[in-house]
């Protein structure tokens, strides 16, 4: 049965990705050229609710279902870590047009290209697990 | 089949948030890029990756989902044409990029066909490369920070959003024109 509603809750994210269009590569090429403000108006709606929403929840301490506590655990503090990461992060966002959550969606849309992508994704993410004792965190 | 505005999109983002925060999870799509390589072994080589990763699979569920969503509308709710910017399109044009406005991602970069092009196949594999490494040394991408995170008023991920950023328009600014 959770099964179901993880799925159903993915479907409906994907769709949402494709059809806002923040799965395409022209809008994330667009938005780092401030040339509309639709990916800006994506994030920032979002944003607004999801502020809301979250402060809500804190103060009326509401639970998820079974009562356990939601995940929100405030993340630990920092700067080099986010903002090295960060850097590198939009350099790969803006180079290859896409970041996690569309890479899935575009290679169910049938753009084969995009596993190219995500194979360089998770071999990113291997060689972060090999060196991460190395870098400032 | 038109694409959904802003003012729709950006809500039904926080719904997914919020309903993935009701049944106890967290909307964060680049961990799955680690539970992938837990799968493939590689506990073996780093202890990052040495975890059960079955109490992940809720979220290798959602990406089935995310592709299942993906296959749904580009086959049955979408035209694949993106209305951008004219000035952008100038701009592409400019690097040889001519697909703006017919296609959902430029043929140039994403045709298979461009796929005998070793340059090409380095953008994307350095592009996916960046976001795998990048995402997992931020702790997030952009669900995990640019939305829950600064839904969550967390600082570490205003920091890691404003990364995005600087990493982004450095690559459009400094590095397209050395590529294309």
């Amino acid at each position: 049965m959770k099964t179901l509603v993880y799925l159903i809750i993915g479907i409906f994210f994907g769709i949402v990705m494709y059809k806002s269009e923040a799965a395409s590569w022209f809008r994330i090429y667009e938005m780092f050229e401030f040339g509309s403000f639709h990916m800006y108006g994506i994030i920032g709606s979002a944003l607004a609710i999801g502020v809301i929403g979250t402060q809500i929840i804190k103060r009326r301490n509401i639970k998820a279902l079974g009562g356990q506590d939601m995940q929100l655990n405030p993340k630990a503090m920092s700067i080099s870590r986010y903002l090295f990461g960060g850097i590198l992060f939009g350099l790969g966002w803006a180079l290859a047009g896409a970041c996690p959550g569309p890479m899935y969606v575009l290679a169910g849309a049938g753009y084969g290209s995009i596993l190219i992508v995500i194979l360089g994704a998770l071999i990113g993410t291997f060689l972060y697990g090999l060196l991460r004792n190395k870098l400032p965190h | 089949m038109n694409p959904w505005p802003w003012y729709v999109s950006g809500p039904l983002i926080a719904l997914v948030m919020f309903a993935l925060l009701f049944v106890g999870k967290q909307f964060g799509m680049s961990s799955n890029l680690r539970t992938a390589c837990s799968i493939g072994g590689a506990g073996k080589a780093s202890d990052f990756f040495d975890f059960d990763w079955k109490k992940e699979r809720w979220n290798l569920i959602v990406v089935l989902g995310a592709i299942i969503g993906g296959f749904l509308s580009a086959n049955y709710l979408s035209d694949h044409t993106v209305d951008i910017n004219p000035d952008v399109i100038t701009t592409l044009e400019s690097y040889g990029i001519n697909s703006a406005g017919e296609a959902y991602l430029p043929t140039e970069i994403f045709g298979t066909e461009s796929l005998s092009d070793p340059k090409i196949l380095a953008v994307l594999l350095i592009g996916g490369f960046l976001v795998g490494f990048g995402s997992r040394y931020a702790g997030g991408c952009t669900s995990g920070h640019a939305i829950s995170g600064l839904s969550n008023l967390q600082l570490p991920s205003l920091i890691a959003v404003i990364g995005f950023f600087i990493g982004g328009l450095i690559m459009i600014n400094f590095i397209y024109p050395l590529i294309f």
